[in-house]
């Protein structure tokens, strides 16, 4: 695929995105002028792009369904319902085209071209065909268009109306060579010669250039391409290409135009074949019938004289209508002049590259530091630290271009949930927030399919049909939640249902069915909800096209996890369940806390940190520590990592919070903040547990970054076994002493 | 044929009908045009080039003719000039017999 299509694809598919919503939106006020004016520009700037590339099957199919929104537009008809639906199936239609343009393959295949006819017949049956057969409407005639395939030369051609100005002449610039050029390019059908704006002899200037030229043109070139051959004059001529098969009120648009009288010129372009006699009567009948007919028709204009002002917009207006590649194209280009002075597209391994750079930046410059300290002058120190800081401002301004908004993501289900909801015969109303925080770029793209299995998961098995709902006293409505904010170093997804929440029971007891736990086994809410995310393990009682077939839960964690991320589900009988996404904020430079346990260094992420005490007495001997009043469990990492020597006489905790679970990290050093630059464990040591990655201090020695997610997990669910140890021990004294 | 009573006046055109000639050829065109009787014959055979600004001449010659009731002829005319009049389309028009080189036929 070449460079233009490949632009073409993307911007199209963006294009469609924003069809899509806008569509989504007009389901909520189908009138409003912006939305649908907004729906009609997308789909006009993919037709246009697809006339640049010459990919005739997208420019016919899109043609239509713009026809369909241009009525929508003039309000000539309303959105309801049912063209909404059929409309985002066009848009669907036209990603699949895109589709197979990138596949490169010649066209759709026969299936796809069945669909778009399907689509396009009913476009045409439901909404566009009574008033298929009249002359002054855009249906028609751009189908036939369309059906020449990529502009390959028919009988039909190009109408080309050209007035000189008076300088061309004495300009140096002579009409003949524009109109021997233009013939280079395409065949002059026929030609006229027009010098009716000459004057008497007398007043007759021989410099001046009087002529003008109605041409009838037969090329396969684009209408850019024919404005191109008048470029050197076109500030100092009147140009008007009409394409083939233009409608017959753009002929008469084109004549109320031009400065000869209509009637002359109406026999003109009779005898050049553009018009036949019959359509030149029945357009100068319309034309004079115009004021008291109807409103559609904008493109005819009143018989009386115009202002030219009046004349130039209506011009306009026929321009704007006009079946061709050349204004798009044109429009295209300003189009992206001006969003290129806004956006900037470069290539994801570039900045791959750039932050890789800057990640080497880091250590280099952390070292840098390391030696100035030990020189022990000021000066030397002072201009360290300052290109720290700098440093330390490159990295994050580098980070920041990765990341973007989460919001674009979200309202993609706007449409799923749409769809999902009308296919299962259920209400549910999709709520949206925190669409403006940001994640990296790389896991944006990761997050979408765990994202779009959660919905479907609550939207299929937790939200419950409206008479369920209100059986149980709900409003017949569901709904459900996306949600996206920052916590600690980390961003939280959340996807929450008021559906029925999780069965307890049943998936426990598909659990000891399915050997994941045995018979008997005490397990906490928690613990038994996160079941679900075990390979192979599906409650639903019926399989639907929607979820339920067991591949799901485990794929999503799975997929989570890859991105050092964790999915959390917390639920109530009745009342819903809740999901929760948390991601690491980015994959590849952190800010870390650097603590040393005898001779090793390790790397506490600091957007984890919440505060450093001093273990006291008490805390050498128990596991945990009392924390103003609450319980703060201990994470020895001498005993965890087993490190040999004997523990120095001060030690100190880092109290680190992880989804709301805190615990403290005894270490024997603080050494304070450090960049940190995430280098990835080899394979070997993947499945080692509390370690997070490592990283290259500044005197070149490794240290390793702590995965505090896993070690604040472990604190935790070490306290919970504690907690039921006591239960059940409690449960049998009980036992034995009835 | 027509039937001459009195003699046409004939007029040669020696030099290019280009922009830079045109503002004298005008004049004489015009002042050939009112000193005709009836018909100007114009030869045109000794023009080698022509542009538009030479071709507006000719249909001005042509218009003006028509105005003042007479009859302007293009009687001879070279390559340059049968090319562009059949570019502009206009021989239909001129009426003018145009000679056709056996090579092009």
């Amino acid at each position: 695929m070449d460079e233009i299509t490949s632009v073409f694809v993307t911007e199209s598919r963006e294009q469609i995105a924003a069809l899509e919503s806008a569509l989504l939106q007009l389901e909520n006020s189908p009138r409003d002028d912006d939305t649908l004016n907004a729906i009609f520009r997308s789909a006009h700037t993919i037709k246009g792009g697809a006339g640049v590339i010459e990919c005739g099957y997208i420019v016919a199919f899109t043609h239509v369904v713009e026809n369909l929104l241009d009525r929508l537009r003039e309000h000539a008809i309303n959105a309801d319902a049912d063209l909404i639906a059929l409309l985002l199936g066009c848009a669907d239609h036209i990603g699949n085209l895109l589709g197979v343009l990138e596949s490169g393959a010649a066209g759709p295949d026969a299936n796809l071209a069945a669909d778009g006819d399907a689509l396009l017949a009913r476009l045409q049956r439901d909404w566009l065909s009574d008033e298929g057969s009249r002359a002054g409407l855009p249906s028609v005639a751009p189908v036939q268009l369309e059906a020449s395939g990529g502009g390959a030369v028919e009988s039909d051609c190009w109408h080309i109306s050209v007035r000189f100005g008076a300088d061309v002449l004495r300009n140096g610039m002579d009409p003949l060579s524009f109109l021997r050029y233009l013939g280079s390019i395409g065949h002059i059908v026929h030609l006229e010669t027009l010098a009716d704006a000459m004057p008497e002899a007398a007043e007759m200037d021989p410099e001046t250039c009087y002529l003008g030229f109605e041409i009838s043109f037969a090329s396969g070139a684009d209408k850019a391409a024919i404005e191109r051959v008048f470029d050197f004059v076109r500030d100092e001529c009147t140009l008007n290409i009409l394409p083939p098969h233009s409608r017959l009120s753009d002929y008469i648009a084109l004549i109320n135009t031009l400065p000869e009288d209509s009637m002359r010129l109406g026999e003109i372009l009779v005898r050049i074949g553009a018009l036949t006699q019959g359509e030149l009567e029945d357009g100068l009948r319309q034309q004079t019938a115009v004021p008291a007919d109807e409103v559609e028709s904008a493109t005819a204009p009143a018989a009386a004289p115009q202002p030219i002002g009046e004349i130039l917009v209506e011009r306009k207006v026929v321009q704007s209508e006009l079946v061709d590649a050349a204004i798009a194209r044109q429009k295209q280009v300003t189009e992206k002049k001006a969003a290129e002075a806004r956006l900037i597209r470069i290539q994801a391994d570039k900045l791959d590259r750039l932050i890789d750079l800057v990640g080497e930046l880091v250590i280099a410059g952390a070292s840098v530091n390391l030696l100035a300290g030990r020189t022990g002058v000021g000066e030397l120190i002072e201009a360290t630290s300052l290109t720290g800081r700098l440093v330390e401002s490159i990295r994050d301004a580098a980070l920041q271009l990765r990341m973007v908004q989460i919001g674009e993501t979200f309202n993609r289900f706007h449409r799923v949930v749409r769809d999902t909801s009308r296919e299962m015969g259920k209400e549910i109303e999709l709520s949206v927030s925190g669409g403006d925080t940001e994640l990296d770029k790389s896991m944006v793209e990761k997050i979408g399919d765990p994202l779009m299995h959660l919905v479907r998961n609550a939207m299929d098995h937790g939200l419950e049909l409206p008479a369920v709902r209100e059986a149980s006293g709900k409003p017949a409505r569901g709904r459900l939640e996306l949600n996206a904010f920052h916590d600690s170093g980390s961003i939280v997804i959340e996807v929450a249902d008021d559906g029925a929440g999780l069965n307890r029971e049943r998936i426990l007891a598909k659990a000891v069915e399915r050997g994941l736990v045995q018979p008997g086994q005490s397990l906490s809410d928690a613990e038994v909800y996160n079941l679900i995310f075990e390979p192979g393990f599906s409650t639903a009682e019926k399989v639907t096209n929607i979820s339920g077939r067991g591949v799901g839960m485990d794929v999503v964690r799975r997929n989570i996890q890859g991105l050092r991320g964790s999915v959390d589900v917390s639920s109530e009988p009745g009342k819903g369940s809740r999901f929760a996404i948390r991601l690491p904020l980015t994959l590849a430079i952190i800010d870390g806390f650097l603590v040393g346990v005898g001779n090793a260094a390790y790397v506490i992420p600091l957007d984890s940190v919440v505060e450093c005490i001093e273990l006291g007495v008490d805390g050498s001997v128990r596991d945990y520590v009392n924390l103003r009043g609450e319980v703060l469990p201990l994470v020895r990492l001498r005993q965890l990592f087993g490190m040999a020597g004997e523990p120095p006489g001060r030690q100190n905790v880092v109290v680190v919070q992880y989804a709301g679970n805190k615990s403290g990290i005894v270490v024997d050093q603080l050494m304070g903040e450090f960049q940190t630059v995430i280098k990835p464990l080899g394979n070997l040591f993947r499945n080692i547990r509390g370690i997070g990655g490592s990283t290259i201090l500044g005197s070149g020695e490794v240290a390793l970054i702590l995965d505090v997610q896993a070690l604040v997990q472990r604190c935790a669910s070490r306290e919970a076994q504690r907690a039921e140890g006591a239960d059940a021990g409690r449960a049998l004294l009980a036992a034995a002493a009835t | 044929m027509p039937t001459r009573r009195k003699k046409p006046r004939r007029l040669a055109i020696g030099e290019d009908l280009t922009i830079y000639h045109a503002a004298a050829q005008k004049q004489q065109f015009i002042d050939a045009l009112a000193s005709a009787p009836e018909q100007l014959d114009i030869d045109l055979s000794g023009v080698v080039e022509i542009d538009t600004a030479g071709f507006q001449l000719l249909m001005l010659v042509k218009r003006e003719a028509r105005r003042l009731g007479k009859e302007a002829r293009i009687v001879a005319h070279g390559e340059a000039v049968r090319e562009l009049i059949e570019f502009y389309n206009v021989a239909a028009e001129f009426g003018d017999p145009l000679l056709i080189p056996a090579q092009g036929a």
